[in-house]
């Protein structure tokens, strides 16, 4: 009982240190983000590491997605005589939830975890030490130009997840099972709110390309200098980022949408 | 602190854990000339650079660098300190997604509103003093030991900076890469004025270079001296570590328990 009480406290102090350490970390890369915005070059370097590169398992992922979310709700909807509405179920599902979850777990994981290595290896390898001696903030040159284009990134992986998706589910709803191409397109656009849904779901997609880009430098700039160690905070990403993507969607659809 | 040091260390405490790396340790870098730590490893010849370049602070006492306070200090300050410091690491840290230029243009970059032309002019002079002209369009991965330390060793002094730190120098070269960097340190030392801290394990090459000489352990300064001082030091710990012994005031085993008695209790 004891050592499980030890246990239990020695997890809740080193939790409570890390957050700690966490929050200081980053405001310290925020006080770096004026700066960072003044070097467009930078950026956008960032922006194509971070956002470009992630493009294509986006695309191919919400491809698939729309595909089978068309497949699946053309099968329930059928048995309403509601399939003329499959357009506004693919829609709304991809607009509000998906689009921004998806997007945001494909990031964790192709995004998230490359910044996490490769600002972990610069550790390891004395780059960032290197850079504080040359008297170069590695905050304003390495974590915040990461961080934005984190921010900048996001909203348009989802966007485009959404949007892929949609024509996804276009070709097995329209293409494939013989949905009327009219009632695809205008189920969706009497349905879906600008205001309500579709920024929304862009404010999600914002506060997770947040989150999980300061989860990803955060966790290589704490990384133990080690091999291991980077491995480790690698993985620590994309577990810590996908969770936090998943209870986040739960709290801002509770407060967008009423629980 | 005297003009003729660059920079002073006095009571200084220090220590990663409870036990103390530094126990009330006084150093002086005198200004313009070539000065190198030594001591066995782990005996915190690493630590006294990075206390020097401000990464580290000191749980107790004083660190001056050119008359200027180094710890406490606000990161502005110190990074303004920094300006005046260059530092060759022992992996030689360059970054890995630039090349050789842009290595060293890094920090013009950063700090200067140079006009392009001019770096490059400066950037050439400093690979030239290295051999390493021809060399400035590869990769980090596509140099030899020997020349990534040269190149790390360009970058260091490619701000023309008052102090170069050097943090072994000589680890891991082959003879002909290790002499050139022997004779480059000397030569960039005089031609440029600098003041250079070498911490090196590497006795006889480390005490060829220097111009004074430090050796640690124990938690401080185990001797001082200009090498021939340092030589015919009649200290045993000194000449232990001077003649690489195995065994001495330094012990060759680890504390453990008696050896007939550890392998009883392990049956």
């Amino acid at each position: 009982m004891t050592h499980l009480l030890q246990g239990t406290g020695a997890f809740a102090l080193t939790f409570i240190e890390r957050m700690g350490r966490a929050f200081m970390f980053l405001l310290s890369a925020l006080s770096g983000v004026p700066a960072a915005l003044l070097r467009g070059r930078l950026l956008v370097q960032q922006t194509f590491a971070v956002g470009v590169m992630t493009v294509l398992i986006v695309v191919v992922a919400g491809l698939f997605v729309g595909m089978v979310l068309a497949l699946q709700g053309y099968y329930t909807l059928v048995n309403f005589g509601g399939e003329s509405l499959l357009g506004l179920l693919v829609g709304l599902s991809l607009v509000r939830e998906l689009g921004p979850v998806l997007a945001a777990l494909l990031f964790a994981g192709r995004a998230g975890s490359a910044l996490t290595a490769e600002i972990g290896l610069m550790k390891a390898t004395d780059q960032l030490a290197a850079m504080e001696m040359m008297a170069v903030d590695p905050m304003r040159r390495v974590i915040a130009p990461r961080l934005l284009a984190g921010i900048i990134s996001m909203p348009i992986l989802a966007a485009l997840f959404s949007a892929v998706g949609v024509f996804g589910g276009y070709l097995v709803g329209v293409v494939q099972l013989g949905v009327d191409d009219g009632q695809y397109w205008s189920s969706m656009q009497n349905g879906i709110d600008v205001y309500d849904d579709i920024l929304n779901g862009m404010i999600k997609s914002v506060v997770f390309g947040f989150v999980v880009t300061w989860v990803a430098v955060f966790e290589g700039y704490d990384a133990e200098p080690t091999s291991e160690g980077v491995s480790r905070a690698t993985t620590r990403t994309v577990v810590a980022a996908s969770l936090a993507v998943l209870a986040l969607d739960y709290l801002l659809t509770a407060l967008m949408f009423g629980a | 602190m005297s003009s003729e040091s660059l920079v002073e260390l006095t009571g200084i405490h220090f220590g990663f854990t409870k036990n103390l790396l530094y126990k009330n340790v006084d150093m002086t870098i005198p200004r313009g000339r070539v000065t190198v730590v030594l001591g066995p490893s782990g005996c915190g010849k690493s630590t006294l650079l990075g206390l020097i370049g401000g990464r580290l602070r000191p749980a107790k006492g004083e660190i001056f660098f050119d008359g200027e306070r180094v710890n406490p200090r606000k990161r502005a300050a110190l990074y303004g300190l920094r300006k005046k410091m260059g530092m060759l690491f022992q992996h030689n840290a360059l970054l890995t997604d630039l090349n050789v230029f842009d290595n060293l243009a890094f920090a013009l970059r950063e700090h200067t509103d140079l006009p392009e032309r001019l770096i490059r002019h400066l950037i050439l002079i400093k690979l030239h003093m290295v051999g390493l002209r021809g060399a400035r369009d590869l990769m980090p991965h596509d140099l030899s030991g020997g020349m990534a330390r040269r190149v790390a060793l360009a970058r260091a002094v490619v701000t023309d900076p008052q102090l170069v730190m050097y943090d072994e120098p000589f680890t891991g070269l082959d003879p002909i890469a290790m002499g050139i960097i022997l004779r480059l340190i000397r030569e960039l030392n005089n031609a440029l004025g600098l003041t250079s801290v070498i911490v090196t394990h590497d006795i006889t090459e480390g005490l060829d270079i220097a111009d004074y000489a430090y050796l640690l352990g124990n938690g401080g300064v185990i001797a001082r001296g200009t090498p021939d001082e340092l030589r015919n030091n009649d200290s045993e710990l000194v000449q232990q570590f001077l003649q690489g012994l195995p065994d001495g005031p330094v012990a060759y085993h680890y504390p453990a328990a008696a050896y007939e008695q550890d392998l009883r209790n392990n049956l």
